[in-house]
């Protein structure tokens, strides 16, 4: 009898795809997340409508005073160069969207790549590998990306392609913890009796058993990206003017001239604060959600006040 | 312990080869700019590749890379960073010079930091689910947001704009006026512990809350233990053993913030010199000081495993 009965509740759960069911746990449980989903949809939005939404573009010259105070015209004011705060900041979005997806989509294909092989694999490969990981770790990130870009020279390929590649190195050790801990499994066992490819296992029976991390992997780093290209872009060594990166337009060449004009020092700053808080906030939110074994701690603690579905 | 520590000792050894692989690598794949810059520096434009060849050779330059590797390996060895590219003077000397400054604003920002996370991470969890618990939560989640240079740019335009006050430029040595130093260290000190206190706050309140709900902690309401009691004696002491653990892997997130931190507010410490180093692309300088930070790094995180080791016997170190 109760099978009879479970058998289309079970079928009733899977039949919502995955990412519906996530979205609708999202918004259910976790408030804070569903506030970070909307400020990264936003952003995504504004990125993507750059040209639409800005009312100037973002290396236009406005023709009267320079360091122009807020005004209806020109609602946050200009730059030393009389171009339009408002236009700037809007571009630096699409800016930041372009580096934040690109570097999280670099990173998590490179750390998906070395944590499934050598997590599966292991033996001499793994330990030789991970002595490199280790060394790579050991060099603070900002430092190794700084050093780089110091030899690759600014500019947006560059930005990307290394900032993907030393946190794809970094993070390889969470997907490749990720890996160990369903080596055991059963289901595993029966693809390799029944002679799969270790091609194929690591294709059709690993890679989707580790997906839920991968994608918070993936969520976290678009923050972290984001956050190190204006650091970067600050120090003059990421993204070379005129492009509108929110780093940029508070580096080093613009201090001058906020002494005159404060407000060019609050905008980009609060957008990049936010924008970061909104991703921070909904990685957090998927990390609970899809896997808890990352929070860092022993685990969830809030499992024991959970109330049980009816 | 012992014969842990001297294997953890024994296996820093490889990974430190492979560090200064990729650090000595990291500055090589593009050599030609900064030799170019020298040679326009100093002759006309008809010699240009005698001089290169003859800057090249003055550097050591000109020989094959492995063999520069070697050199360079060699000089580390014995204790030798190497000179820099155009001041010419000994790298460890400069950043002996300047460790002072770095250790000072660190161990200002490692108090601050402790200072803020420590309390709201405490109350947090104790208080969990109430307002004081997200206020607290969410000032976390600032500080873990908000970009440290941007801090510090209004720290030093609206000061200046609103009352004329500008952050000291010129750096006041500790021995020579200790009122003054403090006083130009501890804005950029707490905006470096401010920074770092977010993920210290987290970790302080998730190990809490999972130490509230040990037995002992039953046990100990259960005696009628009053809740100073109960929290200080009974949970902090637990759960503060992982927020060691966070604390020490945060300090290489200290040297990296000190880069921005020292930057912005002129303080002549090792990330001041490091970013100077990147802009005249002086390459032995950087090597130099990524090997030396890797190294403090790796000092670092056997640090914290030892120290894990010892605080908690619940671990055991084989």
């Amino acid at each position: 009898m109760a099978q009879i009965e479970l058998a289309p509740t079970f079928r009733e759960e899977r039949a919502r795809s995955f990412w519906a069911d996530l979205l609708i746990r999202l918004v259910r449980e976790k408030p804070l997340g569903t506030v970070g989903g909307a400020i990264v949809l936003l952003l995504l939005l504004v990125g993507i409508l750059a040209n639409v939404l800005a009312p100037f573009g973002y290396n236009e010259t406005y023709v009267g005073p320079r360091l122009a105070a807020p005004s209806p015209e020109h609602l946050l004011g200009c730059d030393q160069l009389g171009r339009d705060l408002l236009s700037r900041i809007i571009y630096g979005a699409r800016v930041s969207t372009i580096v934040g997806l690109s570097v999280a989509g670099i990173s998590v294909l490179i750390s998906t790549f070395i944590g499934i092989i050598c997590g599966y694999i292991g033996g001499k490969l793994d330990i030789i590998a991970q002595r490199f990981v280790d060394a790579w770790m050991c060099i603070p990130g900002l430092f190794l990306i700084l050093t780089i870009m110091a030899v690759t020279g600014p500019g947006m390929v560059p930005v990307i392609v290394v900032l993907g590649i030393a946190y794809g190195i970094g993070q390889s050790r969470i997907v490749r913890s990720a890996v160990m801990g369903i080596k055991a499994n059963t289901y595993l066992e029966a693809a390799r009796a029944v002679g799969c490819s270790t091609g194929r296992i690591l294709w059709k029976h690993v890679l989707p058993n580790v997906t839920a991390p991968i994608i918070v992997l993936f969520t976290i780093t678009v923050g972290g990206a984001i956050l190190t290209e204006a650091t970067i872009s600050f120090l003059g060594l990421g993204l070379p003017p005129p492009t509108p990166s929110w780093g940029g337009m508070l580096s080093e060449a613009g201090r001058r001239y906020m002494l005159m004009a404060p407000h060019l020092a609050v905008w980009p700053g609060l957008f990049l604060a936010i924008v970061v808080y909104g991703i921070n906030m909904l990685g957090d939110a998927m990390r609970d959600l899809l896997d808890p074994r990352l929070r860092g701690g022993l685990g969830r603690y809030d499992v024991a006040r959970k109330k049980l579905p009816k | 312990m012992r014969a842990y520590i001297t294997r953890r000792l024994l296996l820093l050894i490889p990974t430190l080869l492979i560090v200064t692989i990729i650090v000595f690598c990291a500055v090589r794949f593009v050599p030609g700019s900064v030799i170019e810059l020298m040679a326009a520096q100093i002759g006309e434009a008809e010699n240009m590749e005698e001089a290169i060849q003859s800057i090249k050779h003055g550097l050591g330059l000109d020989v094959p890379i492995y063999v520069q590797y070697g050199r360079w390996l060699g000089g580390i060895l014995t204790g030798n960073l190497g000179k820099s590219l155009w001041t010419g003077r000994s790298i460890g000397e400069e950043m002996l010079n300047r460790l002072p400054v770095s250790i000072e604003l660190g161990i200002l920002a490692l108090i601050t930091a402790l200072l803020i996370a420590l309390p709201i991470g405490i109350i947090s969890a104790i208080r969990q689910d109430t307002a004081t618990d997200y206020i607290g939560r969410s000032i976390a989640i600032f500080c873990i947001s908000v970009p440290a240079f941007w801090l510090a740019t209004l720290v030093v335009v609206y000061p200046s704009v609103w009352f004329g006050w500008t952050p000291a430029i010129q750096y006041i040595p500790i021995l020579k006026d200790p009122v003054g130093n403090l006083k130009q260290f501890i804005i950029p000190a707490i905006l470096m512990g401010m920074v770092m206190s977010g993920t210290t706050m987290r970790m302080t309140r998730t190990m809490m809350l999972e130490v509230l709900r040990q037995d002992y902690i039953r046990t100990a309401w259960a005696k009628g233990l009053k809740e100073g009691v109960v929290i200080s004696r009974h949970a902090l002491k637990n759960a503060l053993i992982p927020v060691v653990t966070i604390v020490g892997m945060q300090l290489p997130i200290l040297v990296g913030g000190a880069v921005i931190i020292e930057t912005i507010f002129g303080l002549p410490g090792i990330g001041r010199y490091f970013v100077d180093a990147l802009f005249q692309r002086d390459y032995p300088v950087i090597s130099a000081i990524n090997l030396v930070i890797a190294t403090f790094v790796m000092l670092c995180n056997l640090a914290v495993d030892v120290t894990y080791a010892y605080l908690d016997p619940r671990v055991q170190y084989t």
